[in-house]
């Protein structure tokens, strides 16, 4: 067998910029990021996106996207991302958030965006704690889960329930696509870009607002392995945050 | 030379905004500005334009910096408590150079104050307003013409400096009915902001506009370019300067309390009195050289404000070791009339 | 033949490559990266299991893993 068959069948998406990232081992950042790039790539999009960073570990998003970018206020993405697509309907917009800055935050933002059914897309990653700061509690943070300022465990009477924003999302009429993924296994890995491809065309078709949410590790702020923070997302994370397809108008047969 | 039309000033606003060519407006409602989300709602539509309620003031300001972020003329219109709100995206809009309009109707302070005309937020918008060490480039119009000629001239500015730009207008400019003549200025085109813009990375290196400077050094060195940008806005100074050159008495005010100022100046000048008026017309940059050149004349100053006191300090740091001004405030609550500012200007005149 | 690239100085050692390999062949080395990472490896001796199935890159947060397939290797794909 020679060595010139060989073929290169998996390897960086031109979208992504070859340098290392500054994320901690196992995070998934890495994961999403490469899954944008891959779909930049496949459909592309890439000469035509316009990236609405967040505030957040993700921050540096634009260091790692060889798109054009601009860096919007914590949790205002959405709002920044209506800017951009109402200035500039022609090019594909896509907002990238965490759960502090979507869910906390970003609460107005995200919502009203979604039900004006804004023709843009957001990736949501969602992995239970503020990262960047430093692992406080966020809106996604499971009950009894231990943060920095939830130190006993976050308790369900008061500190309230984690928030389901797929699921509240999808009730909203703008939206087009809203999806639940996980980045713990390879199966939902390519179930994760499934949705995101899915969201990206419901923005170049024009048939409204795309959301998923991909659950993912934060091995360090969790004080765990990446193996363990990985299997904390199927023990922990999945039951109360089921995966799925909470709204898709294209299988409605319809632009919403 | 196009008819005159009779309509309020915040109409003026919005209709010198679609002349300068202002392609989307991001609204929220709050007295006493409403009219310009409303008459924006279908007349940015019906220009091929793009309008926006948003779900707050804070959104709208941000929905501003996106459409700001990608070279298209946009503009956003508040009313004091809103225009808190906006400090938010104003600071990054500040930081990160992108281009944009923001009307203040000043309204009463602080807190919910009330619907009525006041200058309270002279201070909001002349230091910036939000966090970190920016400036707005500011004007005050007093009247509906010049309101919609300053929103005409205020775009052109936004994106020579690529800075945002206030209007600062109050609830009489607002509110008030009158005769303004419009007219078309010379558009840039499509090509506007295209060095720096955000419309795809095609056939060219992606770009990147933020306010995040972590690296060594690099955020002193972008507070180094805003500085020289502020520096280079000080030839923008515009003023009014009303009977000045024989005055005894200069009387400085701006906005609708330098139209009323005005009134009681021409009045006591009919009766007399050497007095004058200086109106500054952007308030950032501030009109200071020819302040000062006009204390080194040896006249004497007072300052009246619809506030407790906040431009003086702007005048008074204009003349320092020079001159002062006394100071008359009209209490943001109160409604001003020109007979009210006789007594004043007078005790001024005698240096009393 | 199918085998793995590991870009060494983007291994961050997050393992996550190992739990995914069908063959069970990649594992932690003894060899730190500039950074200080122990970064992941295919011994030599296991190469040959490398069915090019691109599990492992797939899960790699760091786009630290290059796959490569002979065109006759179709059968571990999936």
């Amino acid at each position: 067998m020679s060595e010139l068959q060989e073929k290169l069948v998996f390897d960086r998406p031109e979208s992504v910029i070859d340098r290392p990232t500054h994320y901690c081992p196992g995070c998934h950042h890495g994961v999403a990021h490469r899954l944008v790039g891959e779909l930049l790539d496949e459909m592309k999009l890439r000469e035509e996106s316009i990236l609405i960073g967040s505030i957040g570990c993700s921050v540096f998003l634009y260091n790692y996207l060889d798109i054009d970018a601009v860096e919007a206020p914590h949790g205002r993405a959405p709002a920044v991302g209506t800017g951009v697509k109402r200035a500039r309907p022609d090019k594909f917009v896509l907002t990238y958030q965490g759960d502090g800055d979507l869910a906390s935050i970003g609460m107005a933002e995200i919502m009203h965006a979604a039900n004006r059914g804004e023709r843009i897309c957001v990736v949501f990653v969602n992995n239970t704690v503020y990262g960047m700061t430093g692992g406080q509690m966020a809106p996604t943070t499971l009950v009894g889960q231990r943060t920095t300022t939830c130190p006993g465990g976050r308790c369900r009477d008061k500190e309230g329930l984690p928030i389901k924003m797929t699921e509240i999302i999808s009730q909203l009429g703008g939206v087009a696509f809203a999806g639940r993924a996980s980045l713990d296994s390879v199966k939902n890995i390519r179930t994760a870009k499934k949705y995101l491809r899915k969201a990206f065309e419901c923005q170049v078709q024009d048939r409204g607002f795309g959301f998923v949410e991909l659950l993912s590790a934060c091995p360090t702020n969790w004080k765990m392995p990446p193996v363990k923070a990985n299997e904390r997302i199927r023990e922990e994370m999945i039951p109360y945050f089921p995966l799925g397809v909470y709204k898709d108008v294209t299988e409605e047969g319809g632009a919403c | 030379m196009a008819d005159k039309i009779f309509i309020k000033g915040n109409e003026a606003v919005a209709r010198g905004a679609l002349a300068a060519g202002c392609k989307c407006f991001f609204g929220y409602p709050i007295t006493p500005q409403n009219d310009i989300p409303e008459f924006m709602s279908q007349a940015i539509v019906d220009a091929g334009g793009e309008f926006v309620q948003a779900e707050s003031e804070v959104a709208a300001a941000n929905m501003l910096l996106g459409a700001g972020a990608t070279g298209v003329r946009a503009m956003t219109s508040s009313s004091s408590p809103g225009v808190s709100l906006k400090q938010e995206a104003i600071s990054y809009m500040a930081g990160s150079d992108i281009p944009a309009v923001v009307v203040n109707m000043n309204r009463g302070g602080p807190g919910l104050g009330d619907i009525g005309p006041a200058q309270g937020d002279y201070y909001q918008s002349t230091r910036g307003g939000g966090h970190g060490d920016y400036r707005l480039l500011v004007y005050a119009p007093a009247t509906a013409q010049e309101a919609y000629d300053l929103t005409i001239k205020a775009f052109d500015m936004a994106f020579k400096y690529r800075n945002p730009v206030m209007i600062l207008g109050d609830a009489i400019l607002g509110q008030m009915k009158e005769p303004i003549e419009p007219w078309t200025p010379e558009l840039p085109g499509e090509t506007e902001g295209n060095d720096w813009r955000l419309d795809g990375a095609k056939d060219r290196e992606k770009r990147l506009i933020k306010s995040l400077f972590l690296d060594e050094g690099a955020l002193a060195g972008q507070n180094q370019r805003l500085q020289a940008k502020y520096e280079a806005m000080q030839g923008e100074i515009q003023y009014e300067a009303f009977e000045t050159e024989d005055a005894d008495l200069i009387v400085c005010a701006y906005g609708s309390i330098g139209r009323i100022a005005k009134s009681a100046v021409r009045k006591m000048r009919q009766a007399g009195h050497k007095v004058g008026l200086f109106r500054p017309i952007t308030l950032y940059p501030f009109p200071a050289a020819p302040l000062l050149e006009l204390a080194k004349q040896g006249k004497r100053f007072l300052t009246i404000e619809h506030n407790l006191g906040q431009m003086v300090d702007d005048v008074r740091l204009s003349m320092r070791t020079v001159a002062d001004s006394d100071f008359f405030p009209v209490y943001p609550g109160n409604l001003p009339t020109p007979d009210e500012f006789e007594a004043p200007i007078l005790k001024s005149l005698e240096g009393k | 033949m199918s085998r793995i690239e590991v870009l060494e100085d983007r291994c961050k050692g997050c393992l996550l490559c190992t739990t995914v390999c069908p063959v069970q062949i990649i594992v932690q080395s003894q060899r730190f990266n500039q950074n200080g990472y122990k970064v992941a490896e295919v011994p030599e001796e296991e190469k040959e299991k490398c069915t090019g199935c691109a599990s492992c890159a797939l899960i790699c947060p760091d786009l630290a893993i290059r796959v490569y397939r002979t065109p006759k290797a179709k059968k571990g794909e999936d």
